[in-house]
């Protein structure tokens, strides 16, 4: 992201350090995830020592270092969605992607995480694609599921 | 916005907005929480919206959106006032049946109602259906009376006015021990005295005093607390409000998991609603009390439910818990005293005020009083959040409430308390739900998830499950977690692909006892449970597993084997059109076969067959 | 003074003091690995555990952080003492079992081959090096990073972080001996963390005493000190 943009996120938080969560959440949803020069920059300016904002970005889950997809997958592996066949779904998005928990496709369109319960339980199994929630799924949706994101027209 | 600066000009709004509004007025209420949003509710209340305005109905007839209204299996769910009647799994496209046959000629729509399972019947209000008909919902019912983005809704309902008698009637301590008297238990996991803490916490030294709403619920599988803050934001913060007069706190935190967007999203409008009525602040309705609050989110990690690794995280800092030596409501956050209780805590505050302590006393059991919201889901028909009164038993919420088990399996464990709770045998459901009658068990009331799992579900991968979870989110920081649960998972995961051994489960025994034991919070000091109430219950399923190499319920891939039955298969190939691994061969109309070499054990195949040809082995 | 008893034996404390350096004190041979005197107490390696009374409640707890308190019983070597500083050396050094201290921990209280997957991790994630460049130092070189069984101790960027001044007190203090340092005539390297910075020579005795970057931090934290006095070696002051 560009200063202008990284200050308006720190303006925007008062500059305060306590806020270093939020001001990295924010950037994240822009930029799709967080760049060492940002953090560096972050760093400098709010200002923070960089240890801090290390520690930070790899302690909490919600913060990626390396780029996601266009579309990152998140499988949830709650309770109630392990209880319904989720690792099922998962393995099959493995396949279906030929990548890794962690890893993005090589045309860069879907990364695959998981994350520890979403809170949707009535529709478990569910996998977020982008911002879409897909409930109910089975290993044999996955594909169908996956479909519209690969339409070019899809933006 | 006009400025509220006295409770007579509460009560005065509150008047005007009853009165300019018509009880007989048609109103259609669609559930619009995160799970309904997952099933499309937007894209209905887009149609009914256009629908309305092609004909001209916009102003005659009120949309209202709520939160979740408990049957989040049954959403989008839209009800239709006067008549109350309640329409299930509604779509975009019957709308406009909805419109013609329901609003303007009155007629009731069959195929949208709920149906009982049991008698055929279809129900069409809300109340006489068996999921919502045994509930008590005292705190989750307002959610379906209000939008939760309008203050002014939540003022309909009183909103406030406990608020107003609490700064106008009652002195701090007098708040407290009512509190008190009311035996209001903590209501995220560790059931603490809440009027204990409260008074420890004013009494406190110190100039400063924090409250905290810990809205991080990190158990997987439960999701009460967000059905709270999407559907009704105001409840808990007229809570916190009271809590931070008894407390002596002029400052508050609302701190939402990040996983929970919509949750924060509401909980900051309510918060800017508060302000342009000039309800936060200073002098607020007019008394000395100064209050203000923001929301913080947290940036994914289940420790951060934990009270000093929360204020950590609210800080800034890595969500690392500190020994509680000095308890928090003594030094909390930034040294100061900080009082943290759990959104259902908070929600049940302006309910005890208002109804008073016998009223409320004369819920649930002597040790346990008031109404718990639980999260039924798993392997049950009837998913959703209910709420019941403390003492009713397992039995009574899986069955009367929840319908039972889904699909054709048998009932065979109740989880509850997550990742920190025990597994009830089904044996034992007839137990009544209280703090310490499931700590007797082996388990505890948690947050309240309580996951439903049939005999195909295998309890020794839970155990491993829990174990992976435990491990992937300890912070790290002291030996005994760090270590002491990889390890354990390890042992686990051997068992689970038919590695175990004998004496792998005295050695988790062993190896849950210094967890218990020497883990600096109680995110490891509780980690074991699952393990030792699996152990204590279903030892059977792990001596299969030890000894005889083989899982009953079905589940451990290293130890089933999918194939087709000869006699069921009728060769229609979906199967093998489906097998991600191309482990599948058959000729048309011919049996077709597994190779169990190639099979991955996802199961797609005995999800794809309509004839039940798939079995595991 | 406060007045408290360890194995039976009186003794006294000041207020704010922990019962793990009143019983060091006091010649009690509580073992501990990321306990030092010069910092706060962190309660991460959990060997310093005890059996404390207080009241009528017993409990097994961390005597690093646990407050000197009038009259609480301390004791060092119960049956459930000794069980839990047993599995914690037993399963600190199935992460590291070529660590050193941690295999003279093992020999001391007699814990056997691991029962786990032994690992090879020359660290033992005491944090004593993060604490006392945080705490002491000042210049928060290092930290944690990531969670759970993937913590380390590290630069932000991988390596060479920028605000460490090569003063050596993480090597100092760390009790795995896992970092080394390097010196030749013109540089010292501290070789975990990937950092090399130059040596300013003695004006006196033109031996190499301390990086650049070192010195002119200290004088600049520091006031009312004369600049010639950091051109001169310790030995030449």
């Amino acid at each position: 992201m560009d200063p202008k943009g990284i200050d308006r996120i720190l303006e925007k938080y008062e500059y305060k350090d306590s806020a270093v969560i939020a001001i990295l959440q924010d950037l994240q949803e822009e930029d799709n995830y967080l760049s060492e020069n940002d953090l560096v920059y972050i760093s400098e300016n709010l200002p923070i020592p960089l240890t801090r904002v290390y520690s930070i970005a790899t302690f909490y889950n919600a913060f990626s270092l390396t780029p996601r997809g266009k579309y990152p997958i998140s499988v949830c592996l709650g309770t109630a969605c392990h209880v319904r066949g989720a690792p099922m779904v998962l393995d099959r998005l493995r396949l279906e992607l030929d990548i890794d928990v962690g890893g993005v496709t090589d045309d860069g369109l879907f990364s695959l995480e998981t994350v520890n319960c979403l809170g949707a339980c009535a529709m478990g199994p569910i996998v977020v694609v982008g911002k879409d929630y897909h409930g109910q799924m089975t290993p044999a949706k996955v594909g169908t599921a996956l479909k519209k994101y690969r339409k070019p027209s899809k933006e | 916005m006009k400025s509220i600066n006295t409770p007579q000009e509460l009560e005065k709004i509150r008047k005007e907005i009853v009165g300019g509004r018509d009880p007989e007025k048609p109103c259609i209420a669609i559930t619009s929480g995160t799970s309904a949003r997952a099933y499309g509710s937007e894209k209905v209340i887009d149609t009914l919206r256009a629908a309305l305005k092609k004909q001209g109905l916009t102003k005659k007839i009120d949309i209202r959106i709520t939160g979740g209204q408990g049957f989040d299996e049954r959403e989008p769910l839209l009800i239709v006032y006067p008549q109350d009647i309640l329409y299930q799994q509604v779509k975009p496209k019957d709308i406009s049946e909805i419109v013609s046959e329901t609003l303007l000629g009155n007629r009731i729509i069959d195929r949208l109602l709920y149906k009982d399972p049991q008698t055929g019947e279809k129900i069409a209000n809300k109340d006489d259906i068996p999921f919502y008909k045994a509930q008590t919902p005292y705190v989750f019912g307002n959610n379906s009376k209000i939008d939760p983005t309008s203050i002014e809704d939540y003022f309909t309902i009183g909103g406030y006015s406990t608020l107003a008698k609490v700064l106008t009637e009652f002195s701090p301590e007098q708040v407290i021990d009512i509190i008190k008297k009311s035996g209001l238990r903590g209501r995220g996991g560790g059931g603490f005295p809440t009027g204990i803490k409260w008074e420890s916490c004013r009494n406190a030294p110190g100039n400063k005093h924090y409250v905290i709403c810990n809205a991080d619920e990190g158990d997987p599988g439960a999701y009460m607390d967000r059905g709270l803050l999407e559907g009704n934001p105001h409840s808990i913060l007229e809570g916190m409000m009271i809590g931070a007069y008894a407390i002596g706190s002029d400052e508050g935190y609302v701190y939402v998991r990040y996983e929970y967007p919509l949750a924060s999203e509401n909980v900051e409008k309510a918060i800017e609603q508060l302000r342009d009525y000039g309800l936060l602040g200073k002098n607020i309705l007019g008394t000395a009390f100064n209050f203000d609050i923001k929301v913080s989110r947290g940036g994914g990690a289940f420790i951060c439910g934990e009270s000093t690794a929360l204020m950590a995280s609210l800080e800034g800092k890595v969500g690392e818990p500190r020994a509680k030596h000095i308890h928090t409501v003594e030094s909390g956050l930034w040294d100061q005293p900080t009082d943290l209780n759990n959104v259902e805590t908070w929600a049940n505050v302006p309910l005890i005020i208002n109804k008073g302590v016998d009223w409320y006393t004369g819920i649930g059991t002597e040790g346990s009083k008031g109404t718990k919201i639980f999260s039924l889901v798993g392997k049950v028909k009837n998913t959703g959040l209910v709420e019941v009164p403390m003492g009713m038993t397992i039995r009574e919420i899986v069955y009367d409430i929840g319908g039972g088990i889904a699909g054709n399996g048998t009932l065979k464990a109740v989880q509850t308390g997550g990742p920190s709770g025990g597994a009830i045998p089904a044996s034992l459901i007839d137990m009544p739900v209280d703090y310490d009658k499931l700590k007797e068990v082996g388990s505890m009331m948690g947050s309240g998830g309580m996951i439903v799992m049939d005999n195909k579900t295998c309890m020794v991968d839970i155990a491993r499950y829990f174990m992976n979870f435990l491990k992937d989110e300890s912070c790290g920081k002291c030996t005994t977690c760090r270590e002491g649960t990889r390890r354990m998972y390890e042992v686990l995961d051997a068992i689970t692909k038919g590695e175990g051994k004998e004496g792998d489960i005295e050695l988790l025994e062993e190896l849950s006892w210094i967890v218990a034991e020497g883990s600096l919070c109680a995110l490891g000091q509780t980690a074991p449970n699952p393990v030792l109430s699996t152990i204590r219950y279903f030892r059977d399923e792990y001596d299969a597993h030890i000894k005889e190499k083989s899982c009953p319920a079905g589940v451990c891939k290293a130890l089933i084997t999918y194939s087709i039955d000869e006699e069921a298969c009728t060769g229609c190939g979906m199967c093998k059109k489906i097998c991600p691994s191309d482990a599948i061969t058959g000729e048309k109309k011919k049996l077709h076969v597994i190779d169990t070499e190639k099979c991955i054990r996802c199961g797609a195949c005995m999800a794809a067959c309509n004839f039940d040809a798939v079995t595991v082995v | 003074m406060i007045k408290f008893t360890i194995d039976g034996v009186e003794v006294q404390a000041e207020e704010g003091q922990n019962v793990l350096q009143v019983a060091l004190d006091n010649g009690f041979d509580i073992p501990h690995l990321c306990y030092h005197e010069a910092l706060e107490p962190y309660g991460a390696c959990r060997l310093c555990q005890v059996e404390v009374t207080k009241g009528n409640r017993t409990s097994l707890t961390t005597s690093c952080n646990y407050p000197a308190l009038e009259g609480i019983d301390v004791q060092t070597s119960t049956d459930k003492v000794n069980k839990a500083r047993k599995m914690v050396i037993e399963l600190l050094l199935s992460r590291s079992p070529n660590v050193p201290v941690l295999k003279e921990l093992a020999e001391e209280y007699s814990v056997g081959e691991p029962r786990f997957k032994l690992g090879d991790d020359d660290c033992i994630l005491c944090g004593l090096c993060e604490r006392v460049c945080r705490e002491v130092v000042g210049v928060e070189a290092i930290s944690f990073l990531g969670r759970g069984s993937d913590r380390k101790v590290g630069p932000p960027l991988g390596i060479n972080p920028q605000t460490c001044i090569g003063c050596g007190a993480c090597a100092y203090v760390c009790p795995a001996d896992c970092i080394k340092i390097e010196e030749n005539e013109n540089e010292r390297t501290i070789v975990r963390w990937g950092r090399t910075l130059p040596m300013k020579k003695c004006k006196v005795c033109g031996r190499s005493f301390a990086p650049w970057f070192q010195l002119s931090y200290f004088d600049k934290i520091t006031e009312g000190i004369p600049k010639d006095f950091w051109e001169k070696c310790p030995d030449c002051r």
